[in-house]
């Protein structure tokens, strides 16, 4: 076996073609093997789990990876016998077979993330399933039981290994080894041969080579979008020459032109193909989430997904995934009842999830509906009075919809909510969120026993979109398609007090102005004001109203002139820019002219606060961080004889009450079956109250790893402000803060995680630094890690600011605000930690800042390529202590230097 | 602190540099030639709404679409008279075009070092920040403007 190429060298072409086509062959693996428990005769899918986990294999003894091959290797001694009908299939050699895709799937995450094989034992993972392979199927999924079960046929199916299967690595890298030079070439091929082989000594190749067919090549994702970019621009110019075509009758170009466009369009259309995936990528997942939530929780769901092959944009789909898995899971937590649930209340045991996607107008439809037992309509009116989001009154007004439709709003979501003992990873507030960010609609209608259904409306691409042009004071601007829902022509409520018939008036509250349309009173803003366009144009009396649809809200803008609709592509607004909210992006339109796209969901915001009035400064600040000093909310529990605790909220992944006879104890320690996993658990008062029957848990995750903090009550979420009063009195708190009126210890999860794992993070030594108040903008893609280093920081006197990604950093710089510091992430999506500082270096007000990277890879090479982007100082990630002494050295250079 | 430094001399105390003179306000200046991507004469420019007031608007440049930035209001200079003609300046900056809205572009010229000075420390403030240094030319000085500086906008400037 040769040396693996990339020892000590970065990540190199073949490893990172073997995990894309790794983990591709792992996303089908899980739904094939789903079909497989519920087909169990079916050879056709058989054949192709085989075949996948045989390439898998094959592919890592090739690249020296033993790990991998090694858990491949026993997961495909069962599959082989399951093919050749040795063994049945039953859902505990599924279960089994799905552990090691897990196994595998983790090593190849950190394949990725790292280059190397993580370390790691899996002698009990492989014992097991060559136990199942010779015939010994262990009662139990458990893994402590599995070790102890099949220790004594450790050795005999050991063995019998090479035996069964004809020693496939030797076959495989011996085949393989011509392929070695050349990265690009992909290696399954010659991997699967030797299966075929094999196969066919046991039996004719399988039937039905299921993903086989079209010819394809493999494009990177940078090339599509340079097409695209490429065919934007096209068709700009396409629209201008048109534009100009049109003032001259009879020119000589109108029939070549007339050609270029259609080709153009065309062109538009097969490069916008290119870039569409079913949306059926994006559910892949799903099958199994929903059996694993089964088994979890005892019940019988049934998930049909229909019009999987509709196609979307990738970049979309990319988008939608999480929103949707979030939504499933909600349905399958919450929505589905037990079977003994739904048998009372006459319905079948197992219940449905059905995913629906079609086309309608431009437009893709998403419908998720359950049959369910619905909202419950109280408990959400509850949950809106205790956040006093209305009055009563207004609520008694307000039909059960509109009341539903509380979900949404932020902070609203969790345990108390939907039920009293499972809470929302994250809330609907942000699967409505990203959703509208992709100028997507989510609405949702449920029936109390019937169920729920969630549509979701979607633009086809984000490139080109169509959108109607209209004007106000002389200037015209863009408004997206997809939030038009009509146009209607209103007088205004001038002396004349006669209206023409048929055309709607528009009056006054006070100073507010409204239009009656179909027996519903609409809220309108005038662009002219809105934008401070300054004269209002002196109009006949009548103005145009778009009626825009922004989430469950409609809301008029009054317009001078509506134009018509055009495609429009379009392009970001420049950075200094980015603070206007208003817009969401800049266009070229036919004749030449830039012209700004109005955002929809920009305007309601504003209106929503009071319009017209800000002054600049104050829309600066309006940037979306989450500055230390905001509201939090905070999950209020109960521990160690009645003290009272709070926490994050969005550091806890869910709220669970697990039975206490399903906690076990493993090495002294309580754990628990969780999702497949056995997850430690941790108490917070060393003991636990035996007398309740059931166990209040705190779930925090990172990744796949999971740990759960046994509380004695929750009690609810509130929204505060979190002034850490007094820090570091005891291990485990990170201070005492006023929270909902009273004191309340803010628990330190870092503390925590790392008595459940002792690496979480590196051993990260504790107790508050210098006290000098300093503001900090801390830059980290990972929300968890943001909200744990908030009131880390804080505890250490420093204030702290945090925002999402690099451009949102840039953002804030460019909207003049001012820090002591920068504490920036390496790893980021789009722009990352190095580009970042590079930029800053490069000059704007913050050139001059101590720029603090925070990293996971410590090493000299690493830090020398930091030093060089211009960090001032490196720190591995999550060593507090660190971070802090590195903040307290960065003095901040004088003000002068920059005069 | 050291970048500063470093920037500084990078700009000025080469033997000779290449700038584009242009007039705002009747005052002569520079910017490095090699900072300039394209000169522009006048233009329509689309209004920006809400936006600083330094920001004249959006153009289009073949296609591409640039933030204009009047001069004028970044240096803290009285506007323009209407319907005067305005030329630009286009300049790049993080990958994003911005085109400075000058009164008159003229010649390149290529100066020499011995004719450099920094700024009299009694400058006023609008033109301290924005100006690396000073050309004594015959009859008129020239101010060097740090185009880096001049579009880097933020609402306090």
């Amino acid at each position: 076996m040769g040396l693996p190429p990339w020892k000590g060298a970065a990540l190199d072409d073949l490893l990172a073609d073997f995990l894309t086509e790794t983990n591709e062959s792992l996303a089908e693996l899980d739904s094939a093997l789903v079909k497989l428990e519920q087909v169990p005769d079916d050879a056709a899918t058989l054949g192709l789990i085989f075949r996948l986990v045989h390439t898998i294999k094959g592919t890592c003894g090739f690249l020296g990876l033993p790990r991998l091959e090694h858990v491949a290797h026993a997961g495909e001694n069962v599959l082989g016998k399951l093919r050749d009908k040795a063994l049945t299939v039953t859902p505990e050699i599924i279960t089994h077979v799905l552990a090691a895709i897990d196994r595998i799937k983790e090593i190849v995450a950190s394949l990725g993330a790292s280059g190397a094989e993580p370390a790691g034992d899996d002698t009990a993972l492989i014992a097991a399933l060559d136990a199942v392979a010779a015939g010994q199927v262990p009662a139990t999924a458990a893994k402590p039981d599995l070790v102890e079960d099949t220790r004594q046929a450790e050795a005999p199916a050991l063995a019998q290994t090479p035996a069964s299967v004809e020693s496939p690595p030797p076959a495989a890298v011996a085949v393989a080894d011509p392929v070695g030079g050349q990265p690009a070439a992909p290696p399954t091929p010659p991997a699967v041969a030797p299966v075929r082989q094999q196969a066919a000594a046991a039996e004719p190749a399988p039937a039905g080579q299921a993903a086989a067919g079209a010819q394809t090549i493999r494009v990177t994702v940078d090339v599509l979008e340079d097409l695209m970019t490429l065919v934007s621009e096209l068709v700009l110019t396409r629209n201008q020459l048109l534009q100009l075509a049109r003032t001259q009758e009879n020119s000589a170009f109108t029939v070549p032109l007339q050609r270029l466009s259609h080709i153009t369009t065309d062109l538009q259309e097969g490069v916008m193909k290119t870039r569409m995936q079913p949306i059926g990528n994006a559910w892949n997942k799903l099958p199994r989430l929903v059996r694993d939530l089964c088994h979890d929780m005892g019940k019988k769901i049934e998930l049909v997904m229909l019009g999987a092959d509709t196609e979307l944009d990738r970049q979309i789909l990319e988008l939608i995934k999480d929103p949707l898995t979030h939504m499933i899971r909600n349905s399958a937590d919450h929505g589905l009842e037990t079977p003994a649930e739904r048998k009372a209340a006459g319905k079948p045991e197992t219940g449905r999830i059905v995913l629906n996607a079609f086309h309608e107008g431009g437009h893709i439809i998403l419908e998720m509906s359950d049959d369910g037992r619905g909202l419950n309509t109280e408990r959400i009116k509850a949950k809106v009075l205790a956040n006093n989001l209305v009055t009563e009154a207004e609520l008694a007004t307000m039909s059960d919809e509109q009341i539903h439709r509380f979900i949404f709003k932020a902070g609203f979501s969790t345990a108390a909510v939907v039920s009293a003992v499972s809470g929302r990873g994250v809330g609907m507030d942000v699967v409505k969120t990203n959703i509208e960010k992709i100028g997507g609609t989510v609405d949702l209608k449920s029936t109390a026993g019937k169920g729920t259904m969630f549509t979701v409306k979607i633009p086809l691409t984000l490139a080109i979109v169509s959108a109607l042009i209209v004007e106000a004071s002389n200037e015209r601007f863009a408004i997206p398609q997809i939030s038009v829902v009509e146009l209607v022509r209103a007088q205004l409520d001038s002396d004349g007090k006669e209206a023409n018939a048929g055309e709607s008036v528009i009056e006054r509250i006070n100073d507010t102005r409204v239009l009656r349309l179909r027996n519903r009173l609409l809220p309108l803003v005038s662009l002219t004001e809105l934008l401070d366009l300054g004269s209002k144009q002196a109009t006949d009396g009548g103005v145009d109203v778009v009626v825009a649809q922004v989430g469950a809200h409609m809301m008029g803008i009054i317009v001078d002139r509506v134009f018509d609709t055009e495609e429009i592509v379009v392009k970001p607004v420049a950075p200094i820019l980015r603070h206007v909210t208003m817009f969401s992006g800049n266009t070229i339109l036919g004749d030449g002219s830039v012209i700004m796209i109005l955002d929809p969901n920009g305007i309601a915001r504003r209106t929503g606060v009071g319009a017209g009035s800000e002054s600049r400064l104050e829309h600066a600040s309006r940037i979306d961080a989450r500055s230390s000093s905001e509201r939090t909310a905070m999950l209020l529990f109960s521990a160690g004889g009645g003290q009272r605790m709070a926490v994050p909220l969005g550091l806890v992944a869910r709220l669970e009450d697990v039975p206490r006879e399903k906690i076990e104890v493993s090495c002294g320690s309580p754990v628990i079956q969780y999702r497949g996993k056995l997850m430690p658990l941790i108490g917070i008062s060393g003991e636990t109250g035996q007398e309740k029957a059931t166990q209040p848990l705190l779930v925090f995750a990172d990744g796949e790893r999971s740990m759960g903090l046994m509380v004695e009550e929750i009690i609810d979420v509130v929204e505060d402000h979190l002034h850490i009063e007094l820090s570091g009195v005891r291990s485990g708190l990170l201070g005492t803060a006023v929270i909902g009126g009273q004191a309340t210890d803010v628990l330190d999860t870092g503390y925590w995680l790392t008595q459940a794992w002792q690496d979480w993070f590196r051993g990260a030594p504790r107790h508050a630094g210098g006290a000098r108040q300093r503001h900090v903008l801390m830059v980290d893609d990972s929300d968890f890690f943001r909200q744990l280093m908030v009131p880390t920081l804080n505890a250490a006197g420093i204030a702290v600011t945090s925002v999402g990604s690099a451009s949102e950093a840039l953002r804030m710089r460019d909207s003049g605000m001012m820090f002591d510091a920068i504490v920036s992430d390496i790893e980021m999506p789009e722009v990352d930690g190095f580009q970042l500082a590079r930029t800053l270096r490069a000059g704007g007000p913050w050139a001059e800042l101590p720029i603090i990277a925070l990293t996971s890879h410590n090493d000299p090479q690493h830090e020398a390529a930091g030093r060089e982007a211009g960090f001032t100082d490196y720190v591995a990630k999550f060593e507090r202590e660190a971070l802090i002494a590195s903040l307290n050295m960065c003095q901040p250079e004088p003000m002068a230097a920059a005069a | 602190m050291t970048t500063a430094v470093l920037e500084r001399a990078d700009t000025a105390s080469d033997d000779e540099q290449v700038l584009v003179t242009l007039t705002v306000a009747d005052q002569l200046c520079g910017v490095p030639v090699l900072a300039v991507r394209d000169i522009l004469g006048d233009q329509p420019i689309t209004r920006i709404p809400l936006a600083p007031p330094e920001i004249a608007g959006s153009l289009n440049l073949r296609g591409r679409i640039v933030t204009a930035i009047d001069l004028r209001r970044r240096l803290g200079l009285p506007p323009a008279q209407a319907g005067q003609k305005r030329m630009s300046v286009v300049a790049d900056q993080g990958g994003e075009l911005y085109a400075l809205l000058v009164d008159q572009v003229s010649e390149v010229m290529s100066l020499k070092a011995s004719t450099f000075e920094r700024n009299p420390p009694t400058l006023e403030k609008h033109w301290a920040t924005f100006s690396t240094g000073i050309y004594r030319l015959e009859g008129r000085l020239l101010v060097v403007l740090d185009v880096a500086k001049l579009l880097a906008l933020s609402g306090g400037a």
